[in-house]
């Protein structure tokens, strides 16, 4: 086997010790048909555990015990070597299987820049140094004379943060803000001229930006390759690895409308009583007071309607009549309608998209006279509380469904809502407003023998 | 011009009736545009911007630049069409002038020419994608509305149009000192609000993700009417950004100005929108109690509101305090109130188009002039020069021979003055210098590259190939031989 540079011996013992590699190049190996998929299905397994952390709002110190167990469990080998060749191997394979759409690649860049990240935290501050040198980042840490003359802008930014600069972070780097975005965006960093002043213990930061951008590149050259011509040439082989090891893991996209079939605009009245999550009965019922919605809460909920069963020609007309008060029917189609249309791919690029999970629905900031978003998250607690009690749920109710919130558990937040109106348990936890939609018209059904 | 002037008339005015035959009426419309257009409208500076020093007069100009911008005009009877690129500032002037847009939006640089963007899109790669696009913010004052009582919705007036003045200076101070950036152009966006282009290089190349990081950074007013907390400043002390902004701008303009404009303490309603801001229930109700007492006019005769917040500073910043919440409450309320509301989703994609400098505002009929930041106290958005009064100033002009430069007759003569000595003109000093550089710094480079040659064809052969599995290893069957 051949040897990588990304080996790392420990100076004491000449074993290996730490290893995290970069993926840079594949390796020259020979790999047997079956680790191909199981490889591909541990290291799958991570990333799902991964993502299910990141929706259920788990915080960073959780994100990293989470990353460890799901290692151990699934990745670990006793032989080093052998560990670090099912890593490598794992990540090639996966990369052929989330090149092939925008979404996927989008997926897959997101677990894996999150399980690096974490991984790179746990080095020692040696081995970080040295994977950093490794990248070849050219920056230099500050000078002493530069330290002083910034010191209290940098002491400054530290106790924003609530920490205190202490003698050893007097290794600082300086770095062109481009280079770590994450930490610009959260003010974290002490930015003058269009350079930013980096701690070491941000340093991460650096080092996953490189990470993320060069597994963004290598995704799409990868699914140019995919293709081209690998899927073509392997289609007895390994194509059929690759497509199945997609779809048995990311759950039902709603995109095309199951059970239920349709749901015409006369329905909608009531099963958004009866079945909407708490942040689509939000949207819709702002849409109905202010006839009106901005544009982030028309695609939140006007996808959602689509993943439930409306129709084109019926969500054309639910939305000209909610907007007729303000917008003329004239307006409407001129302003209005081709998004609508965009959105069932009737126009344009003609993707036929697909409602948005919880994760994406968690992650947007709505702005100022927007109503999308995720309620647990961004309503305050006293819209929030008022908004469950309209629901129907009783004191007692609120206050479990709070103590998530409080916990930043969104999704279980919704999960217990789900249980307090529905009267029944949902085990597998709420990830996607239509999956709501869907198990509440299933108990509803069950109960009184009709849907809604 | 004033009508004085217009009265007496000049020497070589033909038209008879002094001061009426050159009024033209307030409006907005087709006919008042193709003149602006063929007059006014300054393409030649546009054209020139746009195509940021790729002039074709030095060897390391890229000659398609211009042509892979995207503009979109929006018609009369809201027709609009996207995706207009142009060659050269004749096939741009040309166009403008014939299609005689009610709007038009800058978009970005592509790939490719976007009128041939259908052909790259096909192979499924994405090859039509933008490369190019300025940074750029908007701030609208309609967003203020819960903190304006003077205006609401799309007016503004001298009262409340200092908000627009703290965020032109919060933002370009940042931008200049913290991101380095230089070449910042402020825009009156016609109506209610202000735009900034900021068309440094590094500006131009930034990536959505680090085009959200700097939207992220001046993220501070976060919420809606469905959150309550909209400003939260964690922390013992503030960033050095928002400690900054405070000290300079926000502090100062909220105590002086917007607290007795705006009468933000003197009545019931408006001052317990700031108790509400208050995390500790038993201060707010001492200072309510205080306040309910004092209904009347109190002893002093300085205004009620500044005697108010006196109140509620030394309670709020007294040493006593020991709640954290209560450490920045001050600084939040200020904040509130005075800190920059952006769209968030203008600045964070490359592909948002937005309004062109110099264009008309339909609704108004005022000219998006630039705005000088080092002097934004002075602007005043009810004097900005409308179409028909430039119009009204051309006709006063009388008919003239030469067609250049027709704005200098005109109040429009000062914004095309100021947009090229102090944006165009160093704007393209910087760039001619970057491109020089770019050249020369490739030049040196193929030297560097020819000097290996007797080894190159092999090290080219490494780079270009892809780093993943290649088709080499796939057609050697037998083992799975995978690298």
């Amino acid at each position: 086997m051949e040897v990588f540079q990304s080996h790392r011996k420990s100076s004491s013992n000449n074993v290996i010790v730490s290893i995290l590699p970069f993926y840079r190049s594949a390796p020259p190996l020979e790999v047997r048909l079956e680790d191909f998929e199981f490889f591909a299905m541990d290291r799958l397994r991570v990333l799902k555990g991964i993502s299910d952390g990141l929706c259920r709002g788990k915080k960073p110190e959780e994100m990293e015990k989470l990353v460890v167990d799901l290692w151990k469990a699934n990745m670990r080998h006793p032989q080093a070597v052998e560990e670090v060749n099912k890593d490598i191997i794992s990540h090639f394979v996966l990369r052929l299987v989330y090149c092939r759409t925008e979404e996927l690649r989008k997926w897959f860049l997101s677990m894996e820049t999150t399980l690096f990240r974490h991984r790179f935290r746990l080095e020692s501050s040696e081995a970080q140094r040295a994977l950093m040198s490794e990248f070849k980042l050219p920056y230099k840490a500050v000078s002493n004379a530069e330290f002083e003359s910034v010191k209290d802008k940098l002491g400054q930014v530290a106790r924003s943060m609530g920490q205190n600069l202490a003698a050893a972070d007097a290794i600082f780097y300086k770095v062109p803000f481009e280079e770590v975005p994450d930490l610009v965006s959260g003010r974290r960093v002490f930015i003058h001229k269009g350079h930013a002043y980096v701690a070491m213990n941000q340093v991460v930061s650096l080092v996953v930006t490189q990470f993320r951008s060069y597994i963004s590149k290598a995704l799409i050259l990868t699914n140019r390759k995919w293709t081209s011509t690998i899927r073509e040439q392997e289609k007895d082989r390994l194509t059929p690895i690759v497509e199945a090891l997609c779809t048995s893991y990311l759950g039902p996209d709603y995109s095309q409308p199951q059970e239920f079939g349709e749901i015409s605009i006369k329905d909608i009245d009531q099963v958004a009583k009866t079945s909407f999550p708490l942040c689509m009965r939000h949207l819709f019922e702002k849409v109905k007071e202010d006839h009106h919605l901005k544009h982030g809460g028309r695609m939140q909920l006007g996808l959602f309607l689509k993943g439930v069963g409306l129709k084109l020609d019926d969500a054309l007309a639910f939305w000209k009549a909610e907007f007729a008060p303000k917008v003329s029917a004239e307006r409407f189609d001129k302003e209005y309608a081709y998004n609508i249309r965009h959105n069932y791919g009737r126009e344009g690029k003609r993707t036929d998209y697909t409602p948005y999970s919880c994760q994406k629905i968690i992650s947007v900031t709505p702005g100022i006279g927007d109503h999308h978003g995720c309620p647990y998250r961004h309503f305050s607690e006293e819209n929030l509380r008022a908004a469950l009690v309209r629901m129907g749920l009783s004191s007692r109710a609120v206050e479990d469904v709070m103590d998530k919130v409080h916990n930043r558990h969104y999704q279980l937040a919704c999960t217990l809502t789900f249980e307090a109106v529905h009267g029944s348990s949902c085990d597998a936890g709420i990830n996607h407003p239509n999956q709501y939609f869907i198990d509440s018209q299933r108990v509803l059904q069950s109960k009184n023998g009709s849907v809604a | 011009m004033t009508k004085e002037e217009a009265d007496n008339g000049r020497d070589d005015m033909v038209i008879d009736v002094p001061g009426q035959a050159n009024a033209v009426p307030d409006g907005f419309n087709a006919n008042y545009l193709r003149i602006y257009y063929g007059k006014l409208f300054p393409h030649a500076d546009m054209f020139k911007w746009m195509s940021y020093g790729n002039d074709g007069k030095h060897p390391g100009c890229d000659k398609s630049y211009f042509g892979r911008r995207e503009f979109s005009f929006t018609l009369e009877n809201d027709i609009y069409i996207r995706f207009q690129s142009f060659n050269s500032v004749t096939e741009l002037e040309n166009s403008i002038k014939e299609k005689c847009p009610f709007k038009i939006d800058i978009g970005p640089v592509y790939s490719v020419d976007p009128a041939k963007r259908h052909a790259y899109a096909q192979s499924g790669n994405n090859v039509f994608t933008p490369v190019e696009r300025e940074l750029v913010f908007d701030i609208d004052i309609s967003d203020y509305d819960d903190v304006r009582y003077c205006c609401t919705g799309a007016d503004v007036c001298l009262e409340c149009w200092p908000l627009m003045t703290i965020a032109i200076k919060v933002i370009d101070t940042s931008l200049r000192d913290d991101f380095g950036f230089n070449h910042i152009l402020w825009v009156y966006s016609g109506r209610r609000g202000v735009h900034c282009w900021v068309c440094d290089g590094k500006a131009r190349r930034l990536t959505n993700e680090q085009r959200a990081a700097i939207a992220d950074y001046f993220h501070v007013y976060k919420g809606n009417e469905n959150s309550q907390k909209k400003i939260s400043l964690p922390g013992l002390v503030l960033h050095p950004f928002l400690a900054r902004s405070y000290t300079e701008v926000l502090k100062g303009f909220f105590e002086a100005k917007l607290l007795p404009n705006q009468n933000l303490l003197a009545s019931e309603e408006r001052y317990e929108k700031i108790l509400e801001m208050i995390p500790d229930a038993s201060v707010a109700s001492e200072l309510r109690r205080r306040w309910q007492e004092n209904k009347r006019a109190s002893m002093s005769k300085d205004d009620i509101n500044i005697v108010r917040w006196e109140q509620l500073k030394s309670i709020l910043q007294s040493g006593k305090q020991k709640m954290q919440g209560l450490r920045r409450c001050v600084e939040e309320i200020v904040f509130s109130y005075t800190y920059p509301r952006l769209d968030m989703e203008v600045s964070r994609h490359m592909n948002h188009l937005l309004k062109a400098p110099f264009c008309v505002h339909p609704k108004t009929g005022r000219v998006c002039v630039p705005i000088d930041p080092n002097n934004c106290d002075e602007f005043d958005p009810t004097t900005v020069p409308t179409l028909s009064q430039l119009l009204e100033e051309l006709n006063r002009g009388g008919l003239r021979q030469d067609a250049e430069n027709e704005w200098d007759r005109t109040s429009l003569g000062e914004s095309v003055a100021f947009f090229r000595t102090s944006f165009l003109q160093p704007l393209l000093k910087s760039c001619k210098e970057e491109i020089e550089n770019s050249y020369n710094a490739k030049l040196q480079q193929s030297k560097n590259d020819l000097s290996w040659s007797h080894v190159s064809l092999k090290v080219l052969l490494k780079r270009t190939k892809p780093t993943f599995p290649s088709l080499q290893l796939i057609h050697q069957i037998p083992s799975m031989k995978w690298f």
